[in-house]
């Protein structure tokens, strides 16, 4: 399946699953379906069927509240029949609302936020330590980076010069309960990196030519840095109503506004 | 104990080419000459506990069987939710190895007393806790961390603690160790407290049997069941906190063996550790166990 089409049928797919599960947490979903349509269709080589193979290439989700869109994508990238995910948050499912790594094709569960981070960058080093060529990608929510625990292998990755790993910041501006820049602001967030000793690459999280050049060009930079991408993004983008509301963090949509929102994407 | 670990787990990284061994700034004296031998399979993570925690998980996911070393609390309370969820939830190979548990570095305070630490741990699926008793437990214990596959924690004593056993069999999980038959009382010890209480045996004579615990978490129950079946009185002896600690895990199973019909009574237990307490004396590893109140006394053997 192309991006695009992905990046639909996973908008499509989450709000069905948060719908039937009355579950929250589909804006911070939407935010990175983009990013995770040009991963899994464009970027990362990994064989749906073979999700153990050592060679694979190694995406981490951080932000395990937005498990659903990660696990639309594997569903729909047939690492699992796509109707097992209508059990989605159900009495006895797998599909926990936090990512489960019982899910064929995901790597490690998360939930509890500022952990994952540390966990590819040992991966990374483990990579380095056996040669091995795979690469490694993390995706960050940007009020997780609240968590000093995150803050800790932004200062080792440098250190051992892993220009493997590639952070992702799904910068959606809304955490929470708030505003980012209300709660803790990041900015300036570029400096914060350059200061840690990251190349730092900003793009527009929805754009999949940028997205898709981004990704797969930094990746093959060996220039001893390990790299963060800011992916400017808009919470709940592609429905109109959810776009930038900090209400759309926890709310699941209404039987109206799930068809309002399956029609604009659509047409989109 | 340190050392005889040290000394161990060279032995092991050279039989297995997947040990590796991580230090959060700590380890000065100590781990130099695995660093020697195995530059490539060491790191300093720096004083980033967390950081330490998830980066082993990484390691383990990897094929690695990794080893965090630090001191009391810093590998374990500071790091507690990388430990629950990031090594034990996915069940990975690593083995956390923490140095002067109970009050081993008295005089730096509470900051260093590690006295809770096996409480909270024990609590956690998959993880097997540890705390060796003497340096040939600790050699032992270390040669069994590294052949199980799987989340171990190893609490250690700190340099000079003197051998207790003249020969020990490799350890299978939850082995306990008979140190002195006898009769009536049987006592069972837990981490350094061995020679204490070995050395108060012999001192005053006492015609009672004593256990080593090299495991906290799990105890093998069928061991345990033939002490309870041999003995009217248990003295369980650590330098932890009562609450939740080997005593609480030997009232646990003890109550456990009754209810399944295995003993019929359950013996008088005697539980001796830290009363609820944090102490802000300066001290001495023994000092503080005496103001503590870990320690035996005559009249507990009439």
């Amino acid at each position: 399946m192309d991006a695009k089409s992905l990046s639909i049928g996973i908008r499509i797919k989450v709000l069905e699953m948060v719908h039937r599960a009355n579950a929250s947490h589909v804006g911070g979903a939407f935010s990175m379906a983009d990013i995770l349509a040009v991963l899994y269709a464009e970027v990362l080589n990994i064989d749906p069927k073979h999700p153990a193979d050592p060679f694979r290439d190694r995406f981490f989700l951080s932000k395990g509240h937005a498990c659903s869109a990660l696990y639309a994508t594997l569903g729909l990238q047939g690492f699992f029949p796509l109707e097992q995910l209508d059990t989605y948050a159900m009495d006895g499912s797998m599909f926990l609302s936090h990512t489960s790594h019982k899910v064929p094709g995901v790597e490690i569960s998360s939930g509890s936020l500022g952990h994952v981070l540390s966990i590819a960058t040992g991966v990374a080093f483990a990579a380095k330590l056996k040669k091995a060529t795979f690469k490694i990608f993390c995706i960050v929510s940007d009020g997780e980076l609240n968590e000093g625990s995150n803050w800790e292998p932004i200062m080792l990755a440098p250190q051992h010069k892993l220009d493997n790993l590639v952070l992702i910041i799904d910068y959606n501006k809304i955490q929470s309960l708030g505003f980012v820049k209300d709660v803790i602001d990041l900015e300036p967030l570029r400096a914060k990196f350059e200061a840690f000793r990251w190349e730092v690459v900003e793009i527009d999280g929805h754009n999949h030519e940028e997205i898709s050049r981004t990704l797969s060009g930094l990746s093959e930079n060996k220039n001893g840095l390990p790299k963060v991408v800011i992916a400017h993004t808009i919470k709940g983008k592609g429905v109109d109503f959810m776009e930038n509301t900090i209400l759309w963090h926890y709310r699941s949509p209404n039987i109206d506004l799930y068809n309002n929102a399956v029609k604009q994407l659509n047409q989109s | 104990m340190r050392t005889a670990f040290i000394n161990q787990l060279i032995e092991e990284a050279r039989k297995n080419d997947k040990v590796f061994l991580i230090v959060g700034d700590l380890g000065y004296s100590v781990v130099e000459p695995f660093v020697q031998q195995f530059p490539d399979r060491y790191l300093n993570v720096g004083v980033a506990e967390q950081n330490m925690a998830g980066f082993a998980a990484g390691l383990a996911l990897e094929g690695y069987c990794v080893y965090i070393y630090s001191i009391g609390n810093f590998p374990t309370l500071r790091c507690m939710e990388q430990i629950r969820y990031d090594i034990c939830y996915h069940n990975l190979n690593v083995k956390i190895v923490a140095v002067g548990g109970g009050y081993s570095y008295g005089a730096l305070g509470p900051s260093h007393h590690a006295t809770e630490e096996i409480g909270m741990l024990r609590t956690i699926p998959n993880m097997v806790v540890c705390a060796p008793g003497d340096p040939l437990e600790s050699k032992k214990i270390t040669t069994f961390c590294t052949t199980h596959k799987g989340p171990c924690y190893v609490r250690l004593g700190k340099a000079g603690e003197p051998v207790v056993h003249t020969d020990l069999r490799e350890l299978t999980i939850g082995d306990i160790i008979e140190v002195k038959k006898g009769e009536t009382t049987a006592i069972l010890s837990t981490g350094s407290m061995l020679k204490y209480v070995c050395d108060f045996v012999n001192d005053n004579h006492l015609n009672s049997a004593i256990y080593s615990f090299p495991f906290i978490k799990p105890i093998n129950k069928s061991q345990l069941k033939e002490i309870f079946l041999n003995h009217r009185s248990i003295i369980t002896i650590e330098e932890h906190q009562a609450q939740g600690g080997f005593g609480s895990a030997i009232l646990e199973l003890g109550n456990d063996l009754l209810n399944e019909g295995c003993i019929a009574v359950l013996p008088k237990i005697r539980r001796i550790a830290i009363d609820d307490k944090f102490y802000s004396i300066a001290g001495s590893q023994q000092y503080l166990r005496e103001v503590a109140g870990i320690v035996l006394e005559k009249d507990f053997f009439q």
